[in-house]
């Protein structure tokens, strides 16, 4: 962390997107992390991404729970809503505001302890209720706000700073949220932004629950040689699947590309996925045979990275659960005070 | 792009804009900050090292510091930078003491033609090394154009002679009221090298009809002025008109409000956005209620039963050919006549030398300009060199004084019998200012206040006082908040390849998006390549070695505030901000042993 508040100033030249907004006006306070921190660049490729979506950023609802990360909702998005809650509980507070506001952008921020660990029963249940929203685990193996104890995501093979084992496997959040009914599942790395960002303006993009699992290194307590979350570790057993792209519109989709190499996915609003692969065999929009695959990077030890997979289908919870088009705070009372006619109706209906 | 290479010093002195700039290369940065914490008499002390005449030139520079300061590219406006010069010598303690004097005599004699900026120059630069400087100077003072020409309503009189005094004073051999007619005899003076400091003495007429015969109330600007100065000249014709764009026409101007007249006209033959007049004295005319008429080429003056009654001028347009070249056409407007009383004619000046025998081995070109060496300063005969305005016609001080610095270097080592090519080279420093976890030696956190206007003294009582100044110059208080808006060009970030872990934390912190990662190119590719293009050209990209993952650190300098968050985000100490401290080889330090080069302040 610094002492002192970030220059106002910024480069003349400073691009603006069409909201006349700069990189910078999606900027939050200065982070107080440490120098270093995997966490400060999602945060920045967070911004980079509302940024080239040209957010109109106070239709925003930033989401976290406790945790180093947790606290990087702080750092982005200035200008947006923003709910901080107890430790694991986001998950259900997103819902809440989901189901209240639905027209709202829901981007959720957490750890691996966060979500992992005490929050684990609230990240299921808001993947299997397929809550519109971008959750970003930002996974460091440890809980770093604590300093530094094992988390739950903390591989087998990866010893902590002082040199001692962890006795048990490690959850992996990907698998487990492709299994629970996830429709847009990916792995990114937090010195890689060149893949980070599609994915997040993807991710955000996408209407269901989309999940981004981005190792994030904890300089100071899990960035260590015998760490399988540190910086050159992930640099040195990155495997990448696949490239992702988000194209706004479809006059902008006329690169050419090798055939059979890439795949375009139109989402519900209009704008273009395209998927272009790395991996020959690995199709992400195949749920039987990502499991196993997956499984064969793992063994590896290679650490699997770019989206891992997609649901065309984009079902959410409203779509679900068949709830009104408009946020609740639009119903007029007439339609929310039926009347005493309709009331006792459905109190007929129970007796 | 190859890695940067900073242990060459040219590197980082070019971050520095304002030093690299500055003709003399004076500190500013280093100063500034002195400024900035109350040591004032530091600060005057580094400014008197590199450009001799800190009161001077803190009053009437042409700052050529102030276009290249990055403040300016980065809000509106630069650094006040002339002024606050001038708050170190108003505010300055006692110095006297820390003056060095003239050395045990050497032996060597060395005459110095004029006493204007630059022979000054050698002079304070050869005497502590024990030369005995011969100062020769036709007037009864020392000070050239800057008492002759520079009005005391700019310059005081009283900060002029304290700062040529301080350089007679150090043991100087002044030979005053003394006009030097003939090279020859001179040189049969028998002096061991001979410094010419003329200045560009004549100044230039105009051949228009009427010329000649209202030759009685047509003055040549710089003539005037000096008249005005030794009080030959204490009154003018009620309406005046100036003739020329240039800063002597802004002098000519507001000197002849002062001596009475009720009526002033500039007129200028060019497009207003091409006078020579630095914008400031431009501003500083036009306050005082001078109308600037562009456009108008003087075409007659115009007599009545034998007097000047008016100038007549044709109205003028610019145009432009393919290559940019402009030319003056008339627009074919009836012609503008101004009734007037007197003509100042500032159209420019130029060096000449009749006093200068063709057959000593002395050249000079087809236009009569001497053949002058850019680096040594020395003419075609060995032993006799150039400074100043004398060498290459009108400039300013700061290059009197710059040349003046080159030129003691060359005397010294002509003297000495060493090669005129070897110049010495400049001492540099590079140190980490890190005092702690984020915590710098220098304020490193950038103040967003815009640039102070410097207090006025009153018109009412300014416009009848040929001697009032009329700049009031800053208040500590307000050098203060000036002076916070430097932002320490000179405490550089330095980086190192192989700590980087590319954890990005540097290029996300970056206020001014300075700090790219990125595969390698060729230059003018990888300048596109950044997270900001890096379109000013002017400006260098700091490239590191080659990283792990393949890619190099590429850095715009361009508009880094040197808010140091990049070290500070940084966890391994990658980015360092060290102060780079560039002092200019003088003569008077360059042959002392290399631990004594240490500077005074
Ligand atoms: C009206 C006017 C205003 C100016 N304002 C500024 C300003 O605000 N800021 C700025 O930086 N510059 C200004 N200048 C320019 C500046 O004054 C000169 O560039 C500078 O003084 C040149 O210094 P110098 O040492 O080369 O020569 P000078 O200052 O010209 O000194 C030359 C000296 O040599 C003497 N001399 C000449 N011939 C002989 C001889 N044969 N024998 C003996 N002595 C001789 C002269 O009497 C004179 O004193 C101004 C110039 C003019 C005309
Ligand atoms: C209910 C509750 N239990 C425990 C804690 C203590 N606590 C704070 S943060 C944290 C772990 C955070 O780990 P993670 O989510 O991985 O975040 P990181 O700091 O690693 O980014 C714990 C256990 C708490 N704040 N609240
Ligand atoms: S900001 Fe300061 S150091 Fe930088 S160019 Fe301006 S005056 Fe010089
Ligand atoms: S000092 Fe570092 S962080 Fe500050 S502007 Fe310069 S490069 Fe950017
Ligand atoms: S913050 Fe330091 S380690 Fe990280 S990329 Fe920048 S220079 Fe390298
Ligand atoms: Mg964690």
């Amino acid at each position: 962390m610094t002492h002192i508040v970030k220059p106002q100033f910024r480069h003349p030249r400073l691009a603006t997107n069409s909201q006349g907004l700069t990189r910078r006006d999606y900027e939050g306070v200065i982070s107080t992390l440490c120098a270093g921190c995997g966490h400060d660049s999602v945060t920045a490729a967070i911004v980079e991404a509302c940024f080239e979506l040209e957010l109109p950023a106070h239709r925003v609802a930033k989401m976290s729970g406790i945790g180093c990360s947790s606290k990087t909702t702080n750092y982005f998005l200035n200008y947006s809503h923003g709910f901080n809650s107890v430790h694991g509980r986001m998950p259900s507070v997103a819902t809440g505001a989901n189901l209240a506001n639905r027209e709202l952008t829901y981007l959720g921020v957490s750890g691996d302890g966060d979500t992992a660990s005490i929050g684990i029963g609230q990240f299921v249940h808001a993947v299997r209720r397929r809550v519109n929203m971008l959750y970003i685990c930002e996974n460091n193996g440890t809980y770093g706000l604590t300093k530094g104890q094992f988390s739950a995501t903390n591989d087998r093979a990866s010893k902590n700073r002082k040199g001692l084992d962890t006795p048990f496997d490690s959850i992996d959040l990907c698998n487990m949220a492709i299994e629970l009914g996830a429709g847009f599942v990916a792995r990114s790395f937090s010195g890689d932004k060149a893949q980070l960002v599609p994915l997040i303006k993807a991710g955000i993009r996408y209407k269901g629950f989309a999940l981004i699992d981005v190792i994030s290194p904890c300089v100071t307590f899990n960035n260590h040689t015998t760490s399988t979350k540190s910086y050159e570790y992930v640099r040195d057993h990155n495997h990448m699947i696949g490239r992702l792209d988000l194209v706004e519109t479809s006059a902008e989709i006329e690169a050419d590309y090798a055939p059979g190499t890439s795949a375009d996915v139109t989402l519900h609003d209009g704008s273009q996925m395209r998927f272009t692969k790395l991996d020959e065999s690995y199709d992400p929009t195949n749920r039987e045979t990502i499991l196993p695959a997956l499984e064969r990077y793992r063994q590896r030890g290679e650490v699997a990275t770019g989206l891992l997979y997609l649901d065309k289908r984009e079902a959410d919870l409203h779509e679900l659960i068949g709830t009104p088009d408009q946020p609740l705070n639009e119903i007029d009372e007439r339609a929310l005070v039926p009347g005493s006619g309709p009331l006792a109706a459905i109190n007929a209906a129970h007796r | 792009m190859k890695p940067t290479n900073t242990s060459d010093p040219t590197y980082f002195h070019k971050v520095v804009d304002c030093q690299w700039a500055c003709p003399a290369h004076t500190p500013v940065p280093e100063y500034i900050r002195l400024i900035a914490h109350g040591r004032y008499t530091e600060a005057f002390l580094i400014n008197w090292e590199s450009n001799v005449f800190p009161g001077i030139l803190g009053r009437t520079c042409d700052r050529p510091c102030e276009p290249a300061c990055r403040r300016g590219r980065v809000e509106e406006k630069p650094v006040a930078i002339c002024r606050l010069k001038r708050v170190a010598a108003d505010n300055r303690g006692v110095v006297d003491h820390l003056i060095p004097r003239k050395g045990p005599g050497n032996g060597k004699r060395v005459a110095l033609i004029g006493a204007g900026p630059a022979s000054l120059t050698v002079a304070r630069d050869l005497l502590p090394l024990g030369y005995d400087c011969v100062l020769i100077e036709r007037d009864r003072k020392a000070g050239g154009l800057m008492r002759k020409n520079i009005p005391s309503f700019r310059l005081p009189v009283a900060v002029l002679d304290e700062e040529t005094d301080r350089i007679l004073d150090m043991g100087a051999t002044p030979r005053f009221g003394e006009e030097i007619t003939s090279m020859k005899a001179l040189l049969d003076e028998g002096f061991d090298a001979i410094f010419v400091g003329t200045g560009a003495p004549r100044g230039k007429d105009l051949n228009v009809p009427g010329r000649k015969e209202a030759s009685d109330n047509v003055h040549i600007g710089t003539d005037f002025l000096s008249a005005v100065s030794f009080r030959h000249i204490e009154e003018i014709g009620k309406r005046v008109v100036v003739i020329g764009g240039g800063n002597t026409a802004m002098d000519c101007c507001r000197t002849a409000l002062r001596l009475g007249a009720d009526s002033v006209t500039v007129t200028v033959r060019s497009p207003r956005a091409d006078m020579k007049a630095s914008p400031w004295e431009i501003e500083d005319a036009e306050r005082e209620g001078i109308p600037i008429l562009d456009n108008h080429a003087p075409k007659e003056f115009r007599l009545e039963g034998g007097k000047l009654v008016a100038v007549v001028f044709e109205k003028m347009r610019a145009e432009y050919d393919d290559t940019g070249k402009r030319r003056l056409v008339p627009t074919g407007e009836p012609d503008v006549v101004i009734p007037c009383d007197d003509v100042l004619m500032a159209v420019g000046q130029e060096n000449s030398f009749p006093w200068i025998e063709r057959d000593i081995g002395i050249d000079f070109d087809v236009r009569e300009a001497p053949v002058v060496g850019k680096v040594d300063f020395q003419s075609t005969r060995p032993g006799v060199f150039f400074g100043g305005d004398a060498a290459w016609g009108p400039e300013n001080i700061i290059w009197a004084v710059a040349h003046g610095h080159q030129a003691a270097i060359s005397i010294d080592l002509y003297c000495q019998g060493q090669d005129l090519m070897q110049r010495p080279a400049p001492t540099t420093t590079l140190i980490s200012q890190k005092m702690g976890i984020h915590e710098w030696s220098y304020d490193n956190d950038p103040t967003n206040s815009r640039r102070l206007n410097v207090p006025h003294a009153d018109p009412a009582l300014a416009l009848r006082d040929l001697s009032m100044e009329v700049e009031l110059g800053f208040d500590p208080g307000q050098a203060l908040l000036e002076s916070r808006r430097c932002l320490n060009c000179d405490i550089q970030t330095v980086f190192s390849t192989n700590l980087c872990i590319e954890c990005d934390g540097c290029v996300d912190i970056c206020p001014v998006d300075c700090i790219t990662f990125t595969p390698n190119a060729e230059e003018a590719e990888l300048r596109q390549m950044l997270r900001v293009p890096a379109q000013n050209t002017d400006q260098d990209l700091y490239v590191s070695d080659t990283l792990p993952t393949a890619r190099v650190m590429v850095k715009d300098e361009d508009v880094c505030l040197h808010c140091g968050l990049c070290a500070e985000r940084c966890p391994t100490g990658a980015w360092d901000m060290q102060k780079f401290l560039y002092n200019e080889a003088h003569a008077s330090t360059a042959r002392l042993p290399e631990q004594e080069k240490k500077h005074v302040a």
